[in-house]
């Protein structure tokens, strides 16, 4: 199963952190630090699967991850998981950010966090997979962004700042 | 267009956001926050009732703030009040909140569990997916209580969506990690596995997972989906690339789906049926070719998804370990992912290569490929790989190449990553004990470890390396050699130092005729690290130097100098100081034979597991070191486990004895023998007590053969037997129960007849005997450990049950008081009438500092004492054993040998059983023979005794006949 799914960029500030364990929030920002440790050390170029640090359960754990431009991907999982499915799954789901946001950045990830909470809750749930097909999973994105829209429409929801 | 419109975001988060991402400082950033804060407080408490669109905007800002690190003690209420509305979005957002802000304990959880109810009633499918994502993410047991009935119903109702299908598949398994109690599948079970059957790939995506869980849990009920699983593979194997739309992903049909499938199929043992086992492995053999052929994109995804399902195939190859066929293919592609340029397939080649190297068909095919992997270790860039190439040269070590490895692993210590290096340590010490044939190179090893990495060698480690000299007399001489020459070095670790210590102190003297290496260079050589050593090290030394001048009475007044000066005698450490004051004593007052005594050289230690394996395994986390490996390692590595024993308690000979209905394991089996008149007893020569003259710990080898003993309630309502004995005092209460371990402690003697019967803290009972024709003589001797007397101190020696006609038992009474650190003497004379199978029980009790002690123990009387070696020639052997070819005559058992079999300890394990032993009897001179009679007073039992060591298998099949 996958423990946790974290987003950090180049100088380890999460973008997204989803826990399918539970840890204290202490605990969870610990485990974000370390593990952009181990994760940014590494050379480029040398294999995505790292054994995972102490705090999320050491040896028992692996650390699959990917590095796009300014963010690392990191998908935490136990020996259940086949490395390279969840490689896969870490490609399906940029895929997908990047076809939703359309060229996707760590500008849309920070502003928009509801949605890409909203858009990984498509593909993975209590840490298992939901859902592999991209074209299914933007096809509920869509519906639900069709939803929001009609609301916005229909209520008329005030523009009001803070 | 895109799915997520980037324009018509909230512009309040965004400006917030903005402006924490301008915040200069990280004081700035926590300012800004606590601003946010407060004011949501305040805007939460105000009295303004809040619209849906401001709730949601505020929650998303507290999301915002905790993903940065902050702790949000509010806006839960807000959130689960954002559930029970009617607009998607606000729904959407607070269900968010909750899942990523509320842990299972929360009291929320009741009111959360009441939007969740409304929710899954809607038939709104995006309700109640939300509603089923919610429960997957909390996954509380209040939760599972509300809904763990009513989630299967979603699951297999006909007219569910599938997406919400899917989400109820993944909220059930959920709920069943969490609280499998609260699941129950029972009537849902079929249905459940009938899932893998679903049009909808996606459906099948989820539902797997779940089925995957509860085989694991309940194999047997979930049976069923191994044909289903294996069809649906087979249809997505065969099937052309575009035949699953969508569920194509780079050109590879479903890659996920067919790695779950292949892993759910690891839940079970290769199907029994012919046809579904046939279809699967032309599942297999598809995947394997297709790994072959040229790829259909150059992308690396296409790659990635196409070795996913291979390596998963692998896996169940391995995971059956019964094709040969594919076994030897797998192992084929693995060797060649060895040297693909993918970092990430040669990382999972090697992962898998250690699985393989354990099945018994691959072992050998994995071997060749040693220098792939020993060049990875060498030339591998990334740490991680480096460490699945060590793990994999651990796995695949065997006598053969243990040299080469543990040269390889040693030489890759010197640069070897510092976060590996103790696991490192850790997995050459037990390869190169394991694998130790000599075992000067078994020191050399650790020698090596030490000078290398001392730092990472645990105690254990350098324990294990004492205790195995100490146990081998033939590499002592060897290893003090060794090691005085690593102490030449200038500067050597301090682990050294403390091995160095305790091998010369105990076995100095055997270096000591070489002039360079005379006593006096060792102790300088010793005294030179002395000042740079820690507390212990320096207190191990100066057991060492005590030892010295005991070895080297030449040494003496030089090491008296030392013990004498200030830095010892005065030393500040208590510990120090109190050895320096007791040892210079020591050396000024005893005289050379007490000296000589308190001094003597280290008894052989017990066997025990190595520690090291423990530590391995514990570090490594459960399941890195197999229980397999550990026994293996005992098995093979018994030849050195072993050492105290010299590899003699190998075997656990059980026999039955075919002659009585009961399978008891009656010693000789002579219960139904007849008289012999045949094989006349040679001249009656008290049994040789090879083991006590060869100085070894034994016990146990004829663990089995031990005649069973009834249950100590049965044996204590016989009450005390044959009265003959006499007891010599009054007993104030009943006999203790015999202690636990006196079938152990009883074990000991089968095959000796001096030593140590008992001990603890207070009483220690040696024992001496002797056995002639059907008498036997033993003595007891009691001794007082303890400074206080022993007072009624009383004996009693008794005959359980039908024991009394068999045996006759009389001891001789005892001085009914004992002084603190006095022996006393009992003498006991043995007859025995008849065969027996039980042991007399001996009973003691005293008081000590007015506490009554009281403890049964068995007297080592067993029926072998009383055999009469017999010589006789091979035709006379043969001709006799030819006629004893009854069925209640004969008895015949395979076992496994614990340990390595050693031709002199076998021999003098089966002269201390009482036997003749006959040379060149047995053609086969590997084979050993014995003969001897069994003397009682009513009959007398021929035996003769064949053990037929193979030594590939370690099998021992031993046969015995008798008259």
């Amino acid at each position: 199963m996958i423990k946790a799914i974290l987003i950090f960029n180049n100088h380890g500030k999460p973008r997204m952190s989803k826990f399918y364990e539970h840890y204290t929030e202490d605990t969870e920002q610990q485990i974000i630090r370390e593990t952009f440790h181990l994760v940014s050390k590494r050379d480029e170029n040398v294999c995505n699967f790292l054994e995972g640090g102490l705090l999320i359960g050491g040896s028992e754990n692996k650390l699959i991850y990917r590095h796009y431009a300014t963010l690392y991907f990191v998908f935490c999982v136990d020996s259940s998981e086949s490395e390279l499915g969840i490689l896969d799954l870490i490609q399906v789901f940029v895929e997908t950010l990047d076809k939703c946001f359309e060229n996707v950045c760590e500008l849309d990830l920070i502003f928009h966090l509801d949605k890409v909470h909203n858009i990984l809750a498509e593909m993975v749930m209590g840490g298992m997979v939901l859902e592999t097909n991209m074209s299914e999973i933007i096809t509920q994105v869509e519906a639900q962004g069709k939803m929001e829209k009609s609301e916005t429409f229909v209520f008329q929801c005030p523009r009001q700042d803070r | 267009m895109p799915a997520v419109s980037k324009g018509d975001g909230m512009r309040g988060l965004a400006v917030f956001i903005s402006d924490i991402r301008n915040c200069k400082s990280k004081e700035a950033e926590i300012k800004r926050i606590n601003k946010e804060l407060a004011n949501i407080r305040s805007k939460f408490k105000g009295d303004k009732a809040l619209d849906g669109y401001s709730k949601k905007k505020y929650v998303c800002k507290l999301l915002f703030i905790f993903l940065l690190g902050h702790d949000i003690d509010f806006g839960h209420m807000e959130a689960v009040n954002l559930l029970s509305s009617n607009k998607y979005t606000e729904k959407q957002i607070g269900y968010l909140f909750i899942s990523v802000l509320v842990n299972s304990n929360s009291e929320l959880i009741r009111l959360i569990n009441n939007a969740i109810k409304n929710d899954l009633s809607s038939r709104n499918p995006t309700f109640m997916c939300l509603a089923l994502h919610c429960i997957a993410n909390v996954g509380s047991r209040e939760m599972a209580e509300a809904f763990a009935g009513e989630i299967p119903r979603i699951l297999v109702a006909g007219d569910t969506m599938d997406s919400v299908k899917q989400s109820a598949a993944l909220c059930l398994l959920r709920l069943y990690k969490t609280s499998p109690d609260l699941v129950l599948m029972g009537e849902w079970t079929s249905r459940v596995v009938h899932l893998l059957n679903d049009q909808h790939m996606g459906v099948v995506t989820a539902a797997i997972s779940l089925i995957t869980c509860l085989s694991q849990k309940n194999p047997d009920e979930f049976k069923t989906c191994v044909s289903l699983a294996v069809s649906r593979l087979s249809r997505i194997v065969s099937s052309a690339s575009t035949d699953l739309q969508d569920y194509t992903y780079y050109f590879v049909p479903a890659p996920w789906l067919s790695c779950k499938l292949l892993r759910l199929l690891q839940c079970y043992p290769p199907p029994e049926d012919g046809a579904v086992k046939g279809r699967l492995v032309e599942c297999l053999e598809t995947i394997l070719n297709k790994a072959q052929e040229p790829p259909k994109s150059k992308k690396v995804q296409h790659s990635n998804a196409k070795n996913a399902i291979l390596f998963e195939a692998i896996s169940l190859i391995i995971h059956y370990d019964s094709e040969p066929n594919l076994l030897v293919r797998a192992c084929n592609q693995l060797g060649q992912f060895l040297q693909h340029r993918e970092t990430n397939l040669r990382y999972l080649a090697l992962e898998s290569m250690c699985t393989l190297a354990s099945s018994e068909f691959s072992h050998e095919a994995v071997k060749t490929h040693i220098e792939t992997v020993i060049n990875a270790l060498k030339t591998e860039r990334d740490v991680s790989v480096r460490q699945r190439a060590a793990d994999l040269l651990y796995a695949m070590c065997d006598r053969s190449n243990a040299k080469q490895i543990v040269a390889e692993m040693l030489s890759y210590l010197e640069t070897a990553d510092y976060s590996i290096r103790e696991e490192m340590v850790l997995k050459v010490a037990i390869l190169a004990e394991k694998y130790a044939v000599d075992y000067s190179w078994y020191v050399d090893t650790i020698l090596n470890l030490i000078r290398i990495a001392g730092d990472y060698v645990s105690e254990e480690v350098w324990y294990r390396v004492i205790q195995i000299v100490i146990n081998r007399d033939d590499v002592q001489g060897y290893a003090a050699k060794t090691v005085f020459e690593a102490l030449q070095a200038p500067a050597c670790h301090e682990n050294m130092v403390k091995v160095g210590g305790y091998i010369l102190g105990e076995f100095g003297n055997l270096i000591a005729g070489d002039p360079r290496s005379s006593p006096l260079v060792q102790f300088n050589l010793l005294h030179s690290k002395f000042h740079l050593c820690s507390v212990p090290t320096r207190a191990l030394l100066l057991s060492a130097y005590i030892k010295f001048i005991n070895l080297f009475p030449e040494t003496k007044s030089t090491i008296q100098e030392v013990l004498r000066s200030d830095s010892q005698i005065r030393n500040s450490d208590v510990e120090l100081q109190q050895r320096a004051v007791e040892y210079l004593k020591l050396s000024s007052i005893a005289s050379t034979d007490v000296l000589a005594t308190v001094l003597e050289e280290m008894p052989p230690f017990p066997e025990r597991e190595s520690s090291i394996l423990a530590k391995l395994k514990k570090k490594k986390g459960p399941g890195a070191v197999s229980v397999n490996e550990l026994e293996e390692g005992k098995r093979e590595g018994g030849e050195l486990n072993g050492g105290g024993e010299r590899g003699g308690d190998n075997s656990a000979i059980a026999t039955s004895n075919a002659s009585t209905p009961s399978p008891s394991a009656d010693l000789l089996g002579l219960r139904a023998g007849p008289p012999v008149t045949a094989a006349a007893p040679s001249a009656g020569s008290l049994l040789v007590d090879v083991f006590s003259e060869a100085g070894v710990n034994d016990d146990g080898f004829l663990r089995d053969l031990e005649p069973p003993t009834e249950s100590s309630d049965s044996l204590l309502a016989e009450g005390p037997g044959d009265s003959d004995s006499a007891p010599p005092s009054v007993v104030s209460e009943d006999p203790a129960p015999p202690l636990p371990e006196s079938n152990e402690l009883l074990n000991k003697f089968v095959c000796k007849n001096n030593g140590v019967l008992f001990e603890n803290q207070l009483l220690q009972i040696g024992i001496k005997s002797e056995y002639r024709q059907n008498l036997g003589r033993m003595y007891l001797f009691y001794g007082n450990k303890t400074s206080v007397q022993f007072v009624t101190f009383s004996t009693t020696v008794t005959c359980p049950g039908e024991l009394q006609s068999q045996l006759n038992v009389q001891s001789k009474p005892v001085e009914p008081l004992i002084e603190g650190g006095a022996q006393v003497q009992q003498v006991i004379n043995i007859e025995c009438l008849t065969d027996f199978s039980d042991a007399p029980l001996l009973n003691i009790k005293f008081r000590y500092g007015g506490a009554l002690q009281n403890l049964t123990l068995k007297l080592p009387v067993t029926i072998n004492k009383f055999f009469q070696p017999t010589e006789m020639a091979s035709h006379d052997f043969f001709q006799r054993w030819k006629q004893l070819s009854l069925p209640q005559q004969e008895a015949q058992k395979i076992f496994k040998a614990n340990h390595a079999m050693d031709t002199e300890v076998l021999k003098a394990k089966l002269l201390g059983l009482g036997m003749a032993l006959l040379e060149n009897v047995d053609p086969n001179p590997e084979n050993f023979v014995c003969a001897g009679v069994i003397q009682t007073k009513a009959q007398q039992v021929g035996s003769l005794l064949r053990l037929e060591p193979k030594r590939a298998s370690s099998d021992v099949p031993i046969n015995r006949a008798q008259q």
